[in-house]
């Protein structure tokens, strides 16, 4: 067990102390620096992706956290005409081949003459993030007691107002942890992101791809060290606000 | 659960927008590319619309069949690599004691959430020619070297080759291993951790080693488990761009990077959609035995 410890962070964890080391061959440890970490902020082009990264997340974030509640709500609560089938093609963003994806969001962007850039990956992204908010907010409403519900209507409350004030609060916390999740999602994204971009909507992950083409420098160590540290907080966040509510429900 | 016709409005006003999103935005998409993957390819990469089977028929040439058998084939590898590793791991977190397991979880879970493309890009410094591993390598050999100096044998190990570790298969083979780890420990966890320990205990007391408790009573118990994880690591294994873009050499060429490939530089975007069609044929045939043999697995017993 020991051993593929080792095997899954050794890559990670000389990636990230490598991001301080004051070296340029970067295999030998020469000292501590922070100068790479500088020279990453002041990449303006790192900088631009960075930007277009947090847009088209932020953007994605809040469609697909609306969308995918909406979504996960109606599958928990409705029985429906074909919803084997409708679940099935809801889940398949899921399931497919990222690539599969990639390639067919090319083929309708060229179909129907949009240009690629910032929109066409942020639209890609809201497609494939709203199946994970959807399945995140089902699996919280699995928890819900239908009788509070029930309990508000006998006490005079009408069903927009039941929404609001007992149904609304309780999903709280799935939106949260599913909006995280979407956040992550897109910020993470490579492939599909990789084929719906154009010239000058270059993403974090897209420009990091780039430049590890071209060699293995302490620089993209640091710019990728930035990206974990980043994920690994909103993952933390996400985790924190879960267990949090889920003590809520223990402890009543 | 109740009936959509009791509250058609509040239906219709959750199920109608993300609904319309991603037929708009997914399945109209894919719907184009399975148009596509029947058209024909005009010299300079325009699309002729067409009823033709030419594209599926090339898929199974002899040149292209090789890099579907061989993305296969990679997967196949990678995903017995991942079980021989995964399997003891998710058996050491199941039987840990409790207060360990959730922190044990964790740290496999942790790398998932670090960016794919950056886990890929750590190995690429482990492994090039000039990489920790062969930089270690190269230490050993150092110390080796002097050790049999010492004892009047110089120039025994002879000077130090690198080790060519990265751009080949073996070095996607790692990489995949590396990547889905997580997606195989963690079905199998699952069901190990569901599993009802005295079985094995009767085992052991009724005089089976470790070894024939782990293969006759362990194994077959977290079947389920095993079998759900293993498709799973498969399926993404096969279906892979970025690994073997990034760790592979030449002749590393997987499925996904043909389809790649088709809609870059080749522009030959009916022969690509026809590959991604196969690719997702492929991925819902393991799907469905996957979900058939869980709910064979629910079934009476």
């Amino acid at each position: 067990m020991g051993g593929t410890f080792f095997f899954l962070y050794f890559p990670i964890v000389s990636l990230i102390a490598f991001s301080f080391n004051d070296s340029k061959r970067n295999i030998t440890w020469q000292g501590f620096t922070l100068r790479y970490y500088e020279k990453a902020f002041e990449n303006s082009q790192l900088h631009d992706a960075f930007l277009n990264s947090l847009t088209v997340a932020g953007v994605s974030t809040t469609v697909s956290t609306i969308f995918g509640t909406m979504l996960g709500l109606s599958l928990y609560r409705f029985r429906f005409p074909a919803q084997g089938p409708f679940e099935g093609m809801v889940h398949l963003p899921i399931v497919i081949p990222e690539i599969c994806m990639a390639v067919a969001m090319v083929a309708f962007f060229f179909t129907v003459e949009m240009p690629l850039g910032l929109t066409t990956i942020t639209v890609s992204h809201i497609a494939f993030s709203i199946p994970f908010v959807a399945v995140v907010i089902r699996a919280r409403m699995a928890g819900f007691e239908q009788s509070l519900e029930e309990a508000s209507y006998d006490l005079g409350a009408n069903q927009w107002q039941t929404f609001w004030n007992v149904t609304f609060p309780y999903m709280k916390p799935g939106m949260v942890a599913g909006a995280l999740l979407a956040f992550t999602l897109s910020l993470d994204d490579f492939v599909i992101t990789f084929f719906t971009s154009g010239p000058g909507s270059t993403t974090f992950p897209i420009k990091i791809y780039s430049m590890v083409r071209f060699s293995v420098t302490p620089e993209v160590n640091a710019a990728s060290t930035v990206l974990i540290v980043l994920t690994l907080a909103l993952t933390a966040v996400a985790l924190v606000i879960q267990s949090r509510s889920q003590r809520k429900i223990d402890h009543g | 659960m109740e009936s959509w016709r009791k509250n058609k409005l509040a239906f219709s006003v959750l199920v109608l927008p993300p609904t319309a999103w991603l037929v708009i935005f997914f399945t109209v998409p894919l719907l184009i590319m399975w148009v596509y993957s029947f058209a024909e390819r005009g010299p300079q990469g325009q699309i002729y619309l067409a009823v033709n089977f030419a594209n599926y028929a090339r898929a199974i040439e002899w040149i292209h069949l090789g890099i579907i058998w061989k993305s296969v084939w990679v997967a196949a590898i990678s995903t017995a690599i991942t079980f021989a590793v995964g399997f003891p791991l998710a058996m050491g977190i199941a039987f840990a004691p409790t207060r360990w397991k959730n922190l044990l979880l964790l740290l496999v879970i942790l790398p998932f959430w670090t960016n794919l493309l950056i886990r890929t890009y750590a190995w690429i410094a482990v492994l090039r020619t000039r990489g920790f591993l062969n930089f270690g390598l190269e230490w050993l050999h150092d110390e080796f070297s002097a050790f049999f100096a010492l004892i009047g044998l110089p120039d025994v190990m002879g000077e130090f080759q690198a080790l060519e570790l990265l751009y080949n298969q073996k070095a996607v083979v790692i990489g995949l291993v590396y990547v889905y780890l997580p997606f195989l420990v963690l079905p199998i966890y699952a069901t190990l951790e569901k599993l009802n320990k005295s079985y094995l205990e009767a085992s052991l007391d009724l005089g089976a080693g470790h070894w024939r408790t782990l293969f006759s009573v362990t194994m077959p118990l977290a079947m389920p488990g095993v079998v759900s994880g293993c498709l799973l690591a498969f399926i993404l294994s096969m279906g892979t761009f970025l690994t073997p873009a990034l760790l592979g050499g030449t002749d590393s060429e997987m499925i996904g990077n043909l389809i790649a490939r088709q809609f870059s530089s080749s522009r030959d975007w009916p022969f690509g959609s026809a590959l991604s069609f196969l690719l997702l044929y492929l991925t819902f045939i393991i799907l469905w035995v996957r979900a058939s043999m869980a709910s064979r697995k629910r079934g009476p017993i």
